[in-house]
């Protein structure tokens, strides 16, 4: 892999039952790419947390994906309502899901703290009424 | 424990992934919301779980798990089904509710910890 590669996906917010379907292929890619399992979990499960918040808070957005040999670079942007107070958030447990999303499995207020665990860096940008973008960096070590 | 021993304790029906019955498993986990699966859980193989959507079976490929078991007869949808045979994950149901099928699992040998400290 001389090169970066990059990948660029559209997350529908319409549709829950696709949500994670990015970040499946980014984990195909990745293992076929022949990254060590541990690497390749890390990514998979904050790029899936991070989708999932996409399509359950945002109405969608847009995945990128760099991989370069030495570190993976995830940035997910959306155009949803972005968020008030990033430290509230960031606090396990802290969720504004409704009901609904918690009858279908989610909104446990658990994905930001796991997106932050499972990376070595996290950045979050976000402004309220105009969107959010989440900057993620595995380190392959 | 081999997930064909899983099947047996808990009386469950194969849906797919009957070639991988074979495979190995040391520890299992029951949950209905996923967002702590993808939290707390680190090395378990088996998911028990009540939740029929896409979304257990994402959860459980990203996790690298090998095996869901729907409790309460609980049927996969054929989207569900395609999805985790991709994965090659093997699927099934059980007619046991979540807290028989959990101990029948535990009491039978599949109790090694596999949660993180969190
Ligand atoms: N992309 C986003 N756009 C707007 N708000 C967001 C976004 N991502 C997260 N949030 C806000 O941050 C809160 C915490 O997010 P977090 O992922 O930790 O929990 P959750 O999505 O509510 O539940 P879980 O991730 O456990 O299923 C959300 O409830 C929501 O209010
Ligand atoms: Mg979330």
């Amino acid at each position: 892999m001389p090169e970066p590669l990059k990948f660029t996906y559209d997350i529908n917010g319409e549709n829950f039952a696709s949500a994670g379907e990015a970040s499946m292929q980014i984990k195909k890619e990745l293992r076929s790419l022949g990254f060590a399992p541990e690497t390749i979990r890390r990514v998979s499960i904050a790029m899936y947390e991070g989708e999932i918040n996409m399509v359950i808070h945002a109405g969608g957005g847009v995945a990128e994906v760099l991989v370069c040999p030495e570190k993976i670079e995830i940035t997910l942007t959306d155009h949803g309502p972005g968020i008030p107070d990033i430290d509230l958030a960031m606090q396990e447990g802290y969720s504004t899901a409704p009901d609904a999303i918690r009858s279908i499995g989610f909104g446990a207020g658990m994905g930001l703290p796991n997106m932050k665990k499972y990376t070595d860096e996290m950045i979050i940008e976000s402004e309220v009424q105009k969107g959010t973008k989440v900057f993620m960096r595995v380190d392959v070590k | 424990m081999k997930i064909e021993v899983v099947k047996q304790l808990l009386g469950a029906q194969v849906v797919c992934g009957e070639e991988h019955l074979d495979t190995d498993v040391f520890s299992a986990c029951g949950s209905d919301m996923m967002s702590d699966v993808l939290a707390y859980v680190k090395d378990q193989a088996v998911l028990l779980t009540g939740l029929v959507n896409e979304q257990v079976i994402r959860t459980a490929a990203m996790m690298d798990m090998k095996c869901i078991v729907f409790v309460r007869n609980k049927r996969p949808t054929p989207q569900m089904v395609d999805l985790a045979e991709c994965n090659g994950i093997v699927v099934m149901t059980s007619p046991l509710r979540m807290f028989e099928a959990c101990g029948k699992l535990y009491e039978g040998g599949l109790n090694r910890d596999g949660a993180t400290d969190a």
